[in-house]
């Protein structure tokens, strides 16, 4: 695999990584399994595609996808909370009505940013290539949003969703109002996802209809792969767990894309994230059963 | 002080399976008494508490706590009034928060949550201090996972974390029910000296009359979602279980020939 690749590998698994945080906090903390991710990814990057090729500043663009992100999530929560709907059918629902939502957004399937400016080509200094750039910067967003939420699941309110997700009726009877916690974690979760979003369409050159395909599938592989890597319930590792988990992730899917030797190609990416995630779900089974033999 | 008029409760109506709970219940518990309820199955104990803590909205009547209207109320928009220790030991707590995650949480309690860190420095002296009256060792594992404590190390917390924001009323749900004697009568004695100690309000539902009997200073005994006994002071002191338990029959036995009267 040649360093251009690598990087390419390193810059997407740190734009799922905050996609896996997203789905971190929806699927584990609050135990909500939320699908409305591949709605959420591809609305975040038709709002900042639509923004900035309408020039607006690419920095308010990002602000807007993650707030348009947050505001889809608070929907499914919404669906759940105040109408009764299940959690997997009301995100299900918001996923498919999203669709239409960025297909009106966009005004079409698709929406190109060749030379518009992103906030990758505003900071970009001249002595350095953007490939190598683009990974820099997503790094330390990634890591500004994972110290971020580490302080915010360790204050009252981020405490007060944990409890909602892992005991809603003892969080209820501490006070806790479960339905506003499930709410305000499902803005949060896809507010990342929408930022995620933002991200992707301004380092690949523009945002299209299809982009959302497979999100759910990539954040939760992410989790997976994060979690059997480096397995723990605090958050602060937990988290790093998941954006290692992204990258770890990323890696595999080139270096098994790129090996001509296996002969697989680009449309068999799906089957070998099938595979990617039923491996590292085995692994804790297999280890536990190895550490019980003497 | 709770006050509970006219309760009316009935679950599944104008279905086979009908069953009037809750049929015109009253009590009232002035400031720092502590209330024992017994009575047999389906005679309407948890169906009360859980009315009282808002797990259950009534049909009919009104739920006050400390003059203040519960009756249509949320069960987390009682919390700053009422705390509540479940009968699994495993409710109460939240198993994927650690010791102290857990106390901060039921130290906010009927507090507005907002952005400073749950877990302060300075309350986890207080935590320390009071688990260290448990005399588990806890107040050295406050890091660690509640979910790696038996069920009466965890009950235990359970009742800490319960006193650790003034409330008006503390519900107990048989919290001992779930538990090996020696430990049921461990948490026992902590209930005694933690609602001794805070002068807490206290409902304790139990299916034990020796229990009934032995804590607390007033007990009743509900019957087919009625109040049907009411003793407290020196009727009570003199009371022993078979008193108790010849009453109870008495209960049944009147309120059997009241149903044939009706029926014939």
């Amino acid at each position: 695999m040649s360093l251009f690749s690598l990087l390419g590998a390193v810059e997407i698994g740190l734009i799922f990584a905050l996609v896996a945080l997203g789905v971190y906090i929806s699927f584990r903390l609050l135990r909500f399994p939320d699908l409305t991710v591949d709605g959420s990814f591809p609305l975040g990057g038709a709002v900042c595609a639509v923004l900035i090729s309408t020039g607006t500043n690419p920095w308010i663009a990002t602000l807007a996808a993650t707030a348009a992100g947050a505001l889809a999530g608070m929907v499914t929560g919404w669906l759940n909370v105040k109408l009764k709907i299940m959690d997997l059918l009301a995100s299900i629902l918001m996923m498919i009505a999203l669709y239409s939502v960025n297909l009106r957004i966009m005004g079409g399937p698709n929406i190109p940013l060749i030379n518009d400016p992103t906030i990758f080509n505003m900071l970009q200094p001249e002595s350095m290539e953007d490939y190598v750039f683009r990974p820099l910067l997503l790094l330390v967003i990634v890591i500004a949003a994972k110290l971020l939420l580490d302080w915010f699941f360790a204050t009252e309110r981020g405490l007060a969703i944990r409890a909602t997700g892992s005991n809603a009726r003892m969080a209820r009877a501490q006070g806790v109002n479960t339905g506003g916690m499930i709410l305000l974690g499902m803005a949060v979760s896809n507010g990342l996802v929408g930022l995620a979003g933002a991200m992707f369409v301004q380092t690949q050159g523009g945002s299209d209809i299809s982009m959302g395909i497979g999100t759910i599938v990539i954040g939760l592989a992410a989790v997976i792969v994060g979690e059997s890597i480096l397995p723990s319930r605090k958050i602060i590792w937990a988290t790093l767990a998941v954006v290692i988990g992204a990258i770890v992730y990323r890696f595999f899917i080139a270096a098994a894309l790129n090996s001509d030797f296996i002969g697989l190609k680009a449309q068999d990416l799906n089957l070998v994230t099938a595979v990617l995630v039923t491996i590292a779900l085995v692994i804790p089974q297999l280890k536990r059963k190895l550490s019980r033999k003497p | 002080m709770l006050s509970a008029q006219n309760l009316e409760l009935t679950f599944n109506p104008g279905t086979p399976i009908e069953t009037r709970a809750l049929r015109g219940l009253s009590l009232e518990i002035p400031d720092g008494q502590f209330v024992t309820v017994i009575g047999s199955n389906g005679a309407g104990k948890s169906t009360f508490l859980n009315a009282v803590s808002g797990d259950q909205s009534v049909d009919k009547g009104s739920i006050h706590i400390a003059d203040e209207d519960m009756t249509r109320r949320p069960v987390w928009d009682r919390a700053h009034r009422v705390a509540r220790v479940f009968q699994d030991p495993m409710a109460g707590t939240c198993e994927d928060l650690s010791i102290e995650e857990n106390m901060a949480l039921a130290h906010c309690r009927g507090t507005s949550r907002g952005l400073s860190l749950a877990v302060k420095n300075e309350h986890r002296a207080l935590y320390r201090e009071r688990l260290a009256t448990l005399g588990l060792g806890l107040e050295n594992r406050l890091t660690d996972r509640i979910g790696l404590l038996s069920g009466g190390q965890r009950q235990a917390v359970s009742l800490l974390m319960a006193a650790l924001q003034p409330s008006r009323i503390l519900l107990l749900d048989e919290h001992t029910a779930a538990l090996d004697p020696r430990t049921a009568d461990f948490v026992l004695q902590l209930t005694a000296r933690i609602v001794n100690e805070s002068k807490l309000t206290t409902m304790m539902v139990t299916h034990s009359m020796r229990q009934a009997l032995d804590v607390g200073e007033r007990t009743v005994m509900l019957h087919q979602g009625q109040v049907v006994l009411d003793v407290s002071g020196e009727e009570r002191s003199k009371m022993d279980v078979t008193d108790l338990l010849h009453m109870f029959e008495k209960v049944r036995g009147e309120k059997l020939a009241d149903d044939a009267l009706l029926l014939g």
